[in-house]
């Protein structure tokens, strides 16, 4: 099965000219529309630019256009004739860690941006290991400002080797390095005359025909998490359907299925949409399931098939990005929420930090402050049903929110049931 | 019910998005106590109420719909909003810009340039308020502007209806922070990841009835700004401006006094896919005045607690 849709996200701060990129793919593949140009064109003239900045094609809010900053994560749509595309323009200064973890979750391919006069930064690790913490599926290396070294193959080369060692230990299975121009448009959406040593795609064929991953649905063990049961009384008999999106996986009429964490086990005798039945449903179709037997499932049990079942517990380790300046600390209490399941979450051991410069695990950390990331243990209030991150992202991920300020505090990521 | 779907199909964008927008539809419903969606008669809200469908059916919609009703509105739109809404069988509340101006809540302007866009924010607050709504789910589109490319799936609004673009929750995944306090609500934007295309080619594909006046008709207009305005009775001209027949469409449905038409010959919902495909100006653009008032308009009116 294929997606005639890629999301992906964009990594790297104004100076990797990071907008110029983005301004540069919507240029070259005609999606700027005159309205939209003549207002940057008119912008660009005000500020005595030389040229029209493509920059600001991305930048919405006044203050963004003001101090010439981008503020917060903003999504982009274009299209080709190949495929339509959502694009997470992140910022990589200001709250970088929320907004780069914000805009991976929902990417099936990341493009971090490295200034090919600078190299290899820390920066451009650390968007890396977002990537790789995010199971990001693909990656491409972007070195921009090709124009600027000359546009030099043993540069190009230089840091693609110093790069490789760091990216092939993050356990990054698909990863390719772009030498491009935004500026001047190499190998974004047209090839390179001033490259002709580099053979590979430009970037917007290589978004155009990468695998999304629910190419494979079948990989991976159904789960449907309830979140809304759909009932109607009636003379003839009550229906009665669970509501939800397949987070995962395949399933199929008349098949055998466990409701956890009751663990009450029945068949699926439909599946309902509006449409009409079907025989079987694949991830991520939002349907309603009607079960053979009369069980009382509720918001936030989860459907699965009986082979490879999620697990069932209240206490994991889960890496957790925080995204507040009050610190986390052992003992505190937050409400988490996990599929479509709501409840309260202690926070136990905070067992590591992860160094942002060096990517080394400190062990035992006092807290995790704004913009951390690292490893704790969680007890919730009733038990959960999920999967390791690794293997689901949907069932693998959780948020926390303060419960006196509503605020989203952290992102969670379980890495093993304890 | 029609025809069952193949069992394995290519997924298009548009079952993605349908699945995307039905999770944000039902996630609202499980989460908020009393939720309303925000119907106008336009295309947005049109696939808004089949996306409702797709969610909550066979049973009825668990909320009610709301109508900012500026009293300026067209009349093709107001009709079919009616019509739309009985056969559906769902409940519609009308909040009017007009008893606002009756109740002293807001001061209508003056001049041929006089328009009850800006005063719906205070209809539609003060709708909010008095039925006791904690989340208001509308049509909106990030693609459709600037500043609406920053706003989140689910937006919060604090106790004065008010939108801080610059300390909005982070959106993680398809998990959504719906706590809010007593008096805040939050603003629900199920179609946030579709274009206008995508829109069109889901009324195309879904068969969706849309107002008259989104195709090619002959009717009274007048130039102002460069765009084409419907003249209806009353309507004050500014020297110079001259009435005649055109024949356009509308690419938005807005208050009369603020959308303009284009000049187009389309007459099927096909021929406005492919006119969307080709053209070369935003919806808004061509076709909304009340973003021409300035660089950040939109931002402006959605931080005072616009739609």
């Amino acid at each position: 099965m294929t997606l005639d849709l890629l999301r992906f996200m964009t990594a790297g701060s104004v100076d990797d000219g990071k907008s110029t990129l983005i301004g540069r793919l919507l240029y070259d593949s005609e999606q700027v529309l005159e309205d939209q140009l003549a207002h940057v064109a008119e912008v660009s003239h005000r500020r005595g630019d030389a040229e029209i900045d493509l920059a600001l094609l991305t930048d919405g809010l006044r203050a963004e256009r003001e101090q010439g900053i981008t503020i917060d994560v903003a999504y982009r749509y274009f299209k080709t004739p190949a495929r339509r595309f959502i694009i997470a323009d992140c910022p990589g200064h200001q709250q970088y860690t929320r907004n780069m973890v914000t805009g991976a979750s929902t990417a099936d391919l990341a493009v971090v941006l490295l200034d090919a006069r600078k190299g290899v930064l820390e920066q451009s690790k650390r968007h890396a290991f977002i990537s790789a913490l995010l199971r990001i599926p693909h990656l491409v290396v972007a070195i921009n400002k090709m124009d600027l070294v000359d546009y030099d193959q043993e540069r190009f080369q230089e840091i693609v080797e110093d790069f490789a060692p760091f990216v092939e230990k993050l356990g990054i299975s698909d990863w390719l390095n772009i030498p491009i121009s935004a500026l001047r448009g190499d190998n974004v959406v047209h090839g390179s005359a001033n490259m002709p040593w580099y053979g590979g795609p430009t970037l917007l064929s290589h978004l155009e025909e990468v695998e999304v991953a629910y190419d494979h649905p079948d990989n991976v063990p159904a789960r449907f998490p309830v979140q809304w049961v759909i009932r109607v009384g009636g003379s003839s008999g009550e229906y009665r359907g669970y509501a939800g999106q397949l987070a995962s996986g395949a399933l199929h009429a008349g098949e055998e299925v466990v409701v956890l964490p009751a663990g009450h086990r029945t068949r699926i005798s439909a599946i309902d949409t509006y449409d009409g039945g079907l025989e079987e449903a694949v991830a991520p179709l939002s349907l309603t399931l009607r079960l053979e037997d009369e069980l009382d499932v509720a918001r936030g049990e989860v459907i699965c098939t009986t082979a490879e079942p999620p697990f069932v517990a209240r206490d994991f380790e889960a890496d957790v990005c925080w995204f507040v300046p009050e610190p986390l600390r052992a003992g505190a209490r937050y409400a988490i929420k996990h599929t479509t399941r709501s409840a309260t979450a202690i926070v136990g051991d905070l067992v590591n930090r992860v160094d942002v410069r060096t990517l080394e695990r400190e062990p035992a950390p006092a807290r995790l402050e704004l913009n951390d990331i690292g490893r704790i243990a969680l007890r919730t209030s009733v038990p959960l049903a999920f999967d390791t991150y690794a293997r689901n992202r949907r069932t693998g991920s959780f948020i926390l929110i303060d419960e006196a300020t509503n605020a989203t505090v952290g992102a969670g990521m379980i890495t093993a049931a304890s | 019910m029609s025809s069952a779907l193949p069992a394995t199909t290519r997924l298009t964008h548009l079952r993605w998005l349908e699945s995307e927008s039905v999770h944000v539809l039902r996630e609202v419903v499980a989460t908020f106590e009393r939720p309303v969606l925000l119907f106008s008669g336009g295309k947005d809200s049109i696939v808004l109420l089949r996306l409702a469908e797709k969610a909550f059916r066979p049973a009825r919609f668990p909320f009610p719909l709301l109508h900012i009703d500026t009293g300026q509105n067209f009349v093709e739109a107001i009709e079919f909003r009616d019509r739309r809404v009985a056969e559906l069988d769902e409940r519609l509340l009308v909040a009017s810009v007009q008893d606002s101006i009756d109740q002293g809540r807001v001061v209508e302007e003056t001049g041929p340039r006089a328009s009850r866009n800006r005063l719906q924010t205070t209809t539609l607050l003060d709708a909010i308020a008095e039925g006791r709504f904690d989340a208001a789910i509308g049509g909106a589109r990030r693609d459709e502007e600037r500043s609406r490319a920053k706003e989140r799936i689910l937006s919060f609004r604090d106790d004065f209806g008010q939108w801080d673009p610059k300390s909005q929750r982070p959106e993680l995944w398809n998990l959504y922070n719906t706590q809010i306090h007593r008096g805040e609500h939050a603003r629900v934007f199920p179609l946030s990841n579709w274009t206008e295309l995508d829109v069109w080619e889901y009324i195309d594909a879904e068969d969706l009835e849309v107002p008259t006046i989104y195709f090619a008709h002959t009717r009274d207009v007048f130039v102002r700004d460069g765009m084409l305005y419907a003249y209806s009775e009353g309507q004050q001209l500014l020297p110079g401006e001259t009435v005649a027949r055109d024949t356009v469409r509308y690419r938005t449905v807005g208050d009369m006094t603020c959308t303009g038409g284009v000049r187009s010959t389309a007459t099927t919902v096909a021929q406005i896919v492919d006119e969307i495909a080709a053209t070369r100006i935003t919806e808004r653009g061509e076709t909304r005045a009340d973003d021409r008032a300035g660089e950040a308009a939109m931002e402006d009116r959605k931080r005072a607690g616009y739609f």
